[in-house]
């Protein structure tokens, strides 16, 4: 008999679970490497100089290397809330949203809590309450498409698209009126900035990257831990892999489909808050130009793996970053990183290409998005 | 057409097929002869389906050679097989659920024709020919097919049918049955048998894959028996057994029938009062059932599949809600109870579908044994998973119940059926529990892992822990309770104890007499 040893077993470790789904991606990044080549040499560019200038523009110095962190952040904690739910048999394309209101609610408590109460609070209180006010907004928006999905059987995917409307609409007329910046000289849709007391502090002056990307690698750890090593995880994991089996066993699937989107609303709306008490001190609309979709990108990248996010965060972060010095030494377009990002993820999601270019054998696992279509 | 039975329509010889680690199939040899119904006999992993996917030449193999109709083949796809007039038919069948039966045999069939004739390929679909040609086919061969039925509304034994009628449409004379009574009940397997006959008299020539020894002595005209990729021998049946079959594709002697001492019965374990259960479409399909089950007593549910057995199982499981009445396990009401709660009661599942219910496919054997009760205090310490315990556990399971796994961490999916159903029993039957609901525990279960199950649902009884089974297999039935209950149309029509009952008569109330009448 064919046996394969290897399965989703989480008696095996951090690493090495992690390496075992790699691979493909790996070797995904590598091809659209060579495929990106050609195409700047079909242009006339010069693909070594241009892949010479992505790396330097992102990690060539100590302020390239902050940078990558700081586009890095909200991509983990991003990517994390759509791999948990993938983990949990759902899609959540609202990230997106609930990013957004976990910053705007972040952003108001950061600047209108004072004035509220009509004195100073101490940073040590005002910063936690900010970011946990921003998670808390982000779980329940999600947490309503659970609810749901759970009782109603309205599909998430569906259900978290129709919550973005809502959501980014709602923060527009927020961000225009009620909380606009009252300053004279502001025609920003933009939020006053918030008070000292709820900025994190800075890890090292003079660089942008705060405690939010120390975090983040902080969260998606805890997110391991908890997928693989605690009763919830291996309900939440189980409910993605077998609802009938999860129900057999006795776990409250409903009850976990909501608590997983609330894990993953979480996750979104504190890349939203870290967004504003580490880097931009407010809320601007258009601050967010789709994190929350290309943490979906990151999540299927990551094969839904803690790790493979993390890395496929400072991979996209690190392009991001490295296009512009890309573009000085090459003259390229910046839009090529775009290119190349779609060729990683048309690889990563056709594996079949590169299971045959590389002549990978096909293994057991099977990426379960979503399921549950109109049913 | 007259029946000569000696000329060979399709030989294999010295068939190699090797896959990384596994030889499956060892310098093979196979005929098949014309009009004869052929089985091909053997526990599940022997090579049976690799033998068949080459000569349906879907594996290429190492060495070896295919012979149709005396002349070499070189089989390089289905295309290629079917064009030489073989047909198979999957254990799942491949047709869509929203199509008619007309439509589903249409489907890629317009280029068989360009190949095969120099009629006009068929661009505009021509549905009232095909569907006069399937009347034809249908008739002839005696097969019952409406050519304008939608897939989905068709009971599973027509199902196969459309797919044999398929398969004839594109003038297959060899067909090639994968395992096809798995999926049928015993009147539909009857059914079948008809149309396998009906059809060799025709000319066609059969290839029956099947593990059920009862069956082959009933159908064959030759078997031939596989084990761990050879041919063990061929036989013809009237010189064989049960026994003698068995022992050879086991290769050892097998006790079919499970020895057991005199039940115990004692106190009442289960009552069940009155109950009442919808189906998925929302029909009544347990109207009103009373019964109880004693600690240390088998009780057995016969019925043909869709009385109600399986919604019984599941109302007293917890996955299926109750519309009326209730029951009580230890005295303890559970009606309108979770799953979880009637599980801590003390009851043990063995669910009638292991892939869908019993287990998580992509889970390790160590977290499939620990998936009812991962949160108790023996694998979890508050909610943390205690990974030393949860694989001491498994290790000790898969001992205990002869599991048969490279590891404990091998994915479930990657084992064998019977193995699959040995990590449930193993979960189930070793936590302590006062009844245990097995529904078809030994479904689609080769010789060996039968054997072992049914001696382990004997030791539950005599450990004094009282047992439902649901059984779709009479003769599961017979051999393993000690007290039978009949369904029919979801009402119990009769009950007996096992030394007053008789296959034939078990057989009438099955089909719907009543107790009183018999």
């Amino acid at each position: 008999m064919q046996v394969d040893t290897t399965s989703d077993a989480p008696s095996k470790g951090f690493l090495r679970s992690a390496l075992d789904s790699m691979l493909i991606p790996f070797l995904a990044i590598l091809t659209a490497i060579i495929f990106g080549g050609i195409i700047i040499l079909s242009v006339g560019g010069n693909p070594i100089l241009a892949y010479y200038g992505l790396i330097q523009g992102s990690f060539g110095s100590a302020k390239a290397l902050s940078e990558t962190a700081v586009w890095a952040t909200p991509f983990i904690f991003a990517g994390l809330a759509v791999a948990l739910a993938f983990k949990g048999g759902l899609f959540n394309i609202g990230a997106e949203g609930q990013l957004a209101l976990g910053a705007t609610f972040t952003a108001l408590i950061g600047y209108a809590l004072p004035e509220w109460l009509g004195s100073d609070i101490p940073a040590i209180v005002h910063l936690p309450l900010a970011i946990i006010l921003g998670m808390t907004t982000g779980a329940i928006w999600a947490a309503i498409v659970g609810f749901l999905k759970a009782y109603t059987g309205g599909h998430e995917v569906i259900n978290t698209i129709m919550m973005n409307y809502i959501a980014l609409n709602t923060i527009s007329f927020l961000l225009n009126g009620p909380m606009k910046d009252r300053n004279p000289n502001n025609v920003i849709a933009r939020t006053p900035l918030i008070a000292d007391s709820a900025r994190m502090p800075e890890i090292f002056e003079g660089f942008r990257i705060h405690w939010g990307f120390i975090l983040a690698l902080f969260v998606a750890f805890f997110i391991w831990w908890l997928l693989n090593k605690t009763t919830l995880g291996f309900e939440i994991r189980t409910v993605g892999a077998n609802p009938d089996a999860a129900k057999y066993a006795g776990m409250n699937v409903k009850r976990i489909i909501i608590i997983t989107m609330a894990l993953s609303g979480m996750l979104a709306g504190m890349a939203g808050s870290l967004e504003v008490t580490g880097l931009n001190y407010r809320h601007e609309l258009g601050f967010s130009i789709g994190y929350g979709f290309d943490a979906i990108a990151i999540a299927l990248l990551g094969k839904s793996h803690p790790l493979g996010v993390v890395l496929a965060s400072i991979l996209f972060a690190a392009m991001r970053n490295g296009a512009t010095r890309m573009q000085f030494l090459t003259q390229l377009p910046v839009d090529l990183i775009s290119m190349l990002q779609a060729l990683i993820l048309l690889f990563v999601a056709a594996d079949a290409i590169i299971r045959y270019l590389y002549r990978i054998k096909a293994k057991g696992e099977r990426l379960v998005l979503t399921r549950g279509w109109g049913g | 057409m007259t029946k000569t039975i000696s000329e060979t329509v399709l030989e294999a010889k010295g068939i190699t097929k090797k896959f990384p680690g596994v030889l499956a199939n060892d310098k093979v040899n196979f005929d098949l002869r014309k009009g004869e119904i052929h089985a091909l006999l053997g526990e599940n992993g022997a090579g049976k389906s690799t033998l068949m996917n080459v000569l349906y030449g879907l594996y290429h193999p190492e060495a070896g050679e295919v012979f149709v109709n005396g002349k070499l083949m070189e089989l390089n796809s289905s295309r290629d097989a079917i064009h030489h007039g073989i047909g198979m038919v999957h254990q799942h069948f491949m047709l869509i659920p929203v199509f008619t039966v007309t439509e589903n045999i249409m489907l890629g069939a317009e280029t068989d024709h360009r190949a095969s004739s120099n009629e006009k390929p068929l661009v505009i679909l021509d549905r009232s020919e095909v569907s006069r040609r399937v009347r034809e086919l249908s008739h002839k061969y005696g097969l019952d097919v409406d050519p304008d039925a939608i897939i989905g509304d068709l009971p599973v034994g027509v199902q196969q049918r459309v797919e044999i009628v398929k398969a004839l449409y594109r003038k297959a004379s060899i067909l090639i049955l994968d395992e096809p009574t798995a999926v049928l009940t015993p009147q539909e397997s009857e059914d079948l048998f008809r149309i396998m006959h009906e059809l060799t008299q025709q000319g066609v020539s059969i290839v029956f894959i099947t593990h059920k020894l009862k069956e082959v002595l009933k159908v064959a005209d030759r078997i031939t028996v596989m084990r761990a990729g050879q041919v063990v021998g061929t036989a013809k049946p009237k010189e064989s057994t049960e026994q003698s079959l068995a022992e050879m594709m086991v290769g050892r002697e097998v006790i079919l029938t499970v020895t057991k001492k005199p039940s115990k019965p004692a106190e009442e374990v289960l009552r069940v009062e009155d109950l009442r259960v919808k189906d998925v479409r929302g029909l009544e399909s347990v109207r009103g059932v009373s019964f109880s089950v004693k600690a240390g007593e088998v009780v057995g549910i016969a019925g043909v599949q869709g009385n109600g057995q399986t919604e019984l199982a599941e109302a007293l499981t917890g996955l299926r809600s109750i519309e009326s009445g209730h029951f009580t396990l230890s005295g303890k009401d559970l009606s309108g109870k979770s799953p979880r709660q009637i599980t801590e009661t003390g009851l043990a599942h063995i669910p009638e579908d292991r892939q869908r219910h019993g287990l998580v496919l992509s889970y390790s054997v160590a977290d499939n044994m620990m998936l009812c009760d991962y949160y108790q205090p023996r694998f979890s310490k508050g909610v943390v998973v205690q990974q030393k315990q949860v694989d001491t556990n498994a290790q000790k399971l898969i001992k205990d119940y002869d599991v048969r796994t490279p590891s404990a961490f091998v994915a479930a999916g990657k084992l064998s059926g019977g193995n699959q159903q040995k990590v449930i029993v193993a979960r189930e039957l070793s936590r302590p529990v006062k009844l245990v609901v097995a529904s078809q525990p030994t479904r689609g279960l080769d010789v060996g892992s039968i054997e072992y199950i049914h001696n382990e649902i004997i030791a539950m009884r005599d450990r004094g822990v009282g047992v439902l089974l649901v059984s779709a297999e009479l003769d599961e039935i017979m051999s393993l309770s000690d007290r039978i209950i009949v369904m029919y149309s979801g009402k119990i029509v009769a009950t007996v104890n096992r030394e007053d009952a008789s296959r034939e008569q078990l057989g009438l109330w099955m089909a719907g007499a009543q107790h009183e009448q018999v």
